[in-house]
């Protein structure tokens, strides 16, 4: 493996179901059963009261743009720079790295609205991207 | 809580450094060994006196049991014995545990190392390998985030709350390299301007190449004692007055902001163990893994109120004469990276009226911070001479 394959996520027994939502164009975050708050990134216990169970929710996948850059020098080869890297908050408040595509480098800014796109990384993985919410 | 507990107790009575830079065939063991040796017998002390010994990691060598190895190096068989890994928080962390085991009885005498060939002595496949771990494995690293770029989004954020401008950052990249002018032992001594800090390569807008630190072989040590012993040994010791921690998150989309760090908390409880305040500070090592870093831990230290930080290093407050100069030694930025080691050395030297050319004069009091990962693990510490006592 070498250049973008090695960032290619390898799905485990905390993230597997998120992994499959991507692939059906489904953005799932877990909501807590015990106190109802959703978190992210996957895992087996509530981050905000250890509570264990917890439900899969689609989300919207709209969101903003909480942060971003543009990365001009990339780890590995095989990207095009430069590329938008964000912290996008989701209408449903919890936040995610991503790539902001199909936007251009001077539209980009804080507060921009996004919707996700899924993007076939290899046959199992698609990644989460967003881009710009026309209109 | 007891939060004076360790108050004055113990005091760093030794210190070294090594050449830093490119120093192909150093190893990593090599380079603690030597910091490590300068630093006892500064100290005027036999190795067989330090019964503690604390390091962090190398990540260009990694190895299993890395203290145990290192120990067993230096022909020391120490009872206090840990690694840590906590990135650029590591050596600030590993002073107050050196604070509290000695207060405990635990040990007496620690020694605490830090040595790695970063620069040349890294295999390929490890800088590889090195730069696809950045950020969660999952959810962050295959967007392609950079360390750099994570913290170009923290600046981009303070910009966008706080109006702080990419002249407010190059400002302090200035300021480190007017210091490490006048370090002997630095990697980059020519003095650069805001302009050339803004016309250098953008790596991650909004941050330039010069925004960034250095990448250095080289290494560092201290030993810290007891006070009562300290006294008894060659050069003026250097109280650690104050300790604190402060770990918010690991991976940045988990940090409930952007702007104010774990920082905040750790100096809270340093100076509060400390009974300093900020305004009692006469020398600030600050963690500069990017201009950045100095900005918001300069806020969340409570040297200016946060959002403050962009005019608070401006018009040469922080430089010498300034209110607070910061990292006298050059910092990451300028000297060296030997990830937050030599900042502790410096505050000790200027602690200790050493600092020849760059001595801030009548210095008694210092604050160090260590940030590692994305602004993930804090340590803060205070520092005073006797004076202050």
């Amino acid at each position: 493996m070498d250049g973008v394959d090695q960032l290619i996520p390898v799905p485990d027994t905390d993230t597997q179901t998120y992994w499959e939502g991507c692939k059906r164009s489904e953005l799932l975050i877990q909501r807590c059963l015990s106190c109802e708050k959703l978190y992210f990134y996957p895992r087996m216990l509530c981050p905000h009261c250890m509570g264990r169970k917890y439900e899969w929710v689609k989300v919207s996948g709209r969101g903003v743009v909480y942060s971003y850059t543009l990365i001009r020098r990339p780890p590995v080869s095989g990207l095009e720079v430069p590329y938008i890297l964000a912290i996008v908050e989701l209408e449903e408040g919890v936040r995610m790295m991503s790539n902001i595509i199909d936007c251009k480098e001077d539209e980009i800014d804080i507060g921009m609205k996004v919707e996700v796109i899924f993007q076939p990384v290899s046959d199992e993985i698609y990644l989460p991207k967003f881009r710009p919410v026309k209109g | 809580m007891k939060e004076q507990s360790i108050r004055a107790k113990t005091a760093i009575v030794g210190i070294g450094e090594t050449a830093v830079g490119k120093l192909p065939g150093k190893t990593s063991m090599q380079l603690m060994a030597e910091a490590s040796a300068q630093a006892i017998e500064d100290a005027g002390l036999k190795k067989d006196d330090v019964d503690g010994v604390l390091v962090s990691y190398s990540l260009a060598e990694p190895s299993f049991m890395y203290c145990s190895f290192f120990s067993e190096y230096m022909g020391i068989k120490p009872h206090f014995s840990a690694a840590v890994h906590l990135g650029g928080a590591s050596m600030c962390s590993l002073v107050g545990h050196a604070a509290a085991a000695i207060n405990a009885g635990i040990c007496s005498t620690v020694l605490i190392a830090r040595g790695d060939p970063q620069r040349t002595g890294f295999s390929r496949q490890g800088v590889v390998a090195m730069s696809t771990e950045v950020g969660h494995r999952q959810f962050e690293a295959p967007y392609a985030p950079l360390t750099a770029g994570i913290y170009a989004m923290v600046a981009r954020r303070h910009m966008h709350e706080f109006g702080t401008t990419s002249e407010q950052l190059a400002e302090i990249a200035v300021t480190m390299r007017y210091h490490a002018s006048m370090n002997d032992n630095a990697q980059m001594r020519d003095p650069i301007t805001i302009d050339d800090v803004l016309n250098s390569k953008l790596v991650a807008d909004p941050l330039h190449v010069l925004d960034c630190c250095l990448v250095s072989d080289g290494g560092g040590a201290i030993v810290v004692t007891s006070a009562e012993r300290a006294n008894d040994l060659r050069k003026p010791p250097v109280y650690i007055l104050g300790f604190g921690e402060g770990h918010s998150h690991y991976h940045i989309i988990q940090a409930e902001s952007l702007v104010t760090s774990g920082c905040k908390d750790a100096a809270r409880r340093a100076f509060a163990m400390s009974g300093l305040t900020p305004a009692d500070i006469d020398v600030a090592e600050i963690y500069d893994c990017f201009t950045t870093t100095v900005l918001v831990d300069l806020e969340d230290l409570g040297f200016c109120e946060k959002g403050e930080g962009g005019r608070f290093v401006q018009g040469g407050r922080i430089t010498f004469g300034g209110e607070l100069p910061v990292n006298t030694h050059g910092g990451l930025l300028s000297q060296a990276h030997i990830a937050g080691m030599l900042h502790i050395v410096e505050a000790a030297r200027q602690l200790r009226g050493e600092a020849g050319r760059r001595q801030v004069h009548g210095a008694q009091t210092a604050v160090v911070t260590g940030n590692g990962g994305s602004l993930s693990a804090h340590a803060v510490l205070v520092l005073g001479t006797e004076g202050v006592l």
